[in-house]
């Protein structure tokens, strides 16, 4: 601080000030850090910090067999685990060449709704609990715990099931299964009905979210938006409908789009999309017919344990499976399905080797997040909250 | 439909891809060809930005879905960036892969889709390929400070560093990493199927020829 040459003063008014929202707080919905520069409480600028939830599991990937890798799927989005197995699943299946049998696909197209409804009860009722309503999160988790016994019931876990493979389910539904869940559809539509009810008229949550984080269907297409918030914005794509994969080419559902493509228009759809899910999950039990539930080639599916015990062959499969588990022809694919949040792909490239030589996962939420600037800027403090849970952002699939 | 039955009676047994077809003869396309059912088109890396931009214009492919790297050391271009494309107008995808190495940079395609940035970004992150025109050239998925392009072949599973919490400077530090145990990565290439040289008989060769 030498006084002998003093600099030229210039005088900045600067109104401005940055704040930092998060790694820790409760409506960033994981560990999402933004630096965002607030012109008092508006927001000019907004910049998130991903990958603090970093895993490298596409790196982890690569050092694992085909059926080692499954259950880094589950820990991707941990809100809907089975439709981001699914794409592996589709993916490795597509490799090798195989198909899985009926009932298998009928499961899976079964559980992937399930898992729909699973992540929009949590999306919606947490998203309205950053809006200031606390009751339908209490309610929701009710729900919800059903849903997680079903998974519980079919793969044995509740979060993690590791229960989509490729060539299959990795076990057949357990009796009295299919009743329970055509029997909770049933009764479903009455929560849907009630938190309707308290939401969708809503004053002071409408006005959270007319027209705020609003986006054209050109923008949205541009950023990379898919599944329901690029519904959202009026662009009825669906890739259960345009590129349909296991068993969806023969269900019937409605695909509900949005006008405005604002953060009340994205709700809208996603409790309209539960109501289609439970067409499409009745649907499934009532098609479903007895049969295996995964590939018969013993040299990609492992054997029944009562099989085992008294052949030779069968035990010989089951431990190469367990240890080597199985060459997948060179080649490479970008597989998709319409998770819950969006596309949700894998683009896998294989060597010949028991290991994925390269699989990159295409997350659903990183394109949605990055837009966060673009739906925020000129928005209050408090409407960021709004649109990031309407995005619905899940930090294991952004930072991987 | 004449000119049709014209070239299936040329090539018996291929019928006509016209989408194959009208992307494979843009310009800098080399190679394009359906693996599995997919659309797949190479391009010199040149090229690549007007391909990309003549995919978005005029064949409606208004989607990048996935832009990602992948590693191949042994190869003089040791990268192959993939860029998947969707268009939900046409419902169809298309995939183009260029090459490059570690020091030369490739065009970016943020200025045609704005969501391309944060793809770019991670494969600048993860391979360490950087891209032309692409403003915001930080990491993404890494942390602060990381050193070092994780998903190259030759960077180790287990990384270099490890952090944890050290009481003494309340803080939390880096340190080099440490295994209780090697690490063991086994190899399951069967001496029976494919591999022709087994590791440490690479004599064999010699007195054969």
């Amino acid at each position: 601080m030498s006084e002998t040459a003093p600099p030229a003063k210039t005088v900045f008014e600067v109104d401005s000030h940055t704040i930092n929202f998060g790694p820790q707080h409760p409506s960033a919905h994981g560990v999402l850090r933004l630096i965002m520069e607030m012109d008092g409480e508006v927001i000019e600028r907004c910049d998130p910090h991903i990958g603090l939830l970093h895993r490298g599991t596409e790196k982890l990937i690569e050092y694992k067999s085909y059926m080692q890798a499954v259950p880094y799927f589950d820990r991707l989005d941990y809100v809907s685990p089975m439709s981001c197995e699914h794409a592996f699943a589709l993916a490795t299946e597509k490799l090798l060449g195989v198909e899985a049998p009926e009932r298998a696909q009928w499961i899976r197209v079964m559980f992937a709704e399930l898992t729909r409804v699973l992540n929009h009860l949590l999306n919606v009722s947490h998203f309205a609990l950053d809006c200031g309503a606390i009751s339908p999160s209490l309610w929701m988790y009710e729900e919800r715990e059903k849903l997680l016994s079903f998974y519980e019931a079919a793969s044995g876990a509740r979060f993690h099931s590791n229960y989509f493979r490729p060539g299959g389910v990795s076990k057949d539904l357990p009796a009295g299964l299919a009743e329970d869940i055509l029997a909770w559809a049933n009764e479903f539509p009455k929560f849907i009905d009630e938190m309707e009810n308290l939401l969708n008229g809503n004053r002071i949550f409408k006005q959270r979210l007319v027209d705020v984080g609003v986006i054209s269907a050109e923008d949205a297409l541009a950023w990379g938006f898919t599944g329901p918030s690029l519904r959202g914005s009026g662009v009825a794509w669906d890739l259960r409908r345009a590129q349909p994969y296991d068993k969806y080419a023969e269900v019937e559902f409605d695909i509900p789009v949005g006008k405005h493509g604002d953060s009340y228009d994205r709700y809208l759809v996603r409790m309209a999309e539960m109501r289609e899910s439970l067409k499409i999950i009745k649907q499934a039990l009532a098609k479903m017919k007895p049969g295996p539930v995964k590939v018969q080639d013993r040299k990609i599916t492992p054997p029944t344990r009562a099989e085992m015990k008294h052949s030779m062959e069968a035990l010989i499969h089951h431990f190469k499976l367990y240890t080597e588990g199985y060459h997948v022809p060179a080649g490479a694919t970008y597989t998709a399905v319409e998770a819950p949040k969006g596309e949700f792909g894998v683009y896998l490239q294989a060597d010949g080797t028991n290991r994925p030589y390269r699989c990159k996962i295409r997350a659903t939420g990183f394109s949605h997040l990055q837009a966060a600037e673009k739906l925020c800027k000129g928005h209050m403090l408090a409407d960021m909250v709004a649109i990031l849970g309407s995005l619905d952002i899940v930090f294991g699939e952004i930072d991987r | 439909m004449a000119e049709e039955t014209q070239t299936e009676a040329e090539v018996p047994a291929a019928p006509v891809d016209a989408v194959l077809e009208a992307l494979g003869a843009l310009a800098g396309v080399t190679q394009p060809r359906r693996l599995l059912g997919e659309i797949v088109l190479e391009t010199p890396r040149g090229s690549a930005h007007a391909l990309l931009k003549t995919l978005r214009d005029e064949f409606a492919f208004q989607q990048v879905m996935d832009i990602c790297g992948v590693d191949y050391p042994e190869r003089a271009e040791r990268f192959e960036v993939v860029y998947n494309l969707l268009s939900v107008t046409r419902n169809e995808r298309v995939r183009v892969i260029l090459t490059t190495d570690a020091n030369t940079a490739v065009d970016s395609v943020s200025d045609l889709w704005p969501c391309a940035a944060w793809w770019e970004r991670e494969v600048w992150d993860l391979f360490g390929i950087s891209f032309n025109g692409l403003e915001d050239h930080r990491r993404i998925l890494s942390d602060y400070g990381f050193e070092g392009h994780p998903l190259r072949k030759d960077f180790p599973l287990t990384g270099y560093v490890e952090v944890h919490y050290d009481e003494d400077r309340k803080a939390v530090v880096y340190d080099k990493v440490k295994l209780t145990q090697e690490f063991r990565n086994f190899d399951f290439l069967s001496p029976w199927e494919g591999m022709t040289l087994l590791p440490g008989d690479e004599k064999v060769n010699r007195s054969r020829s």
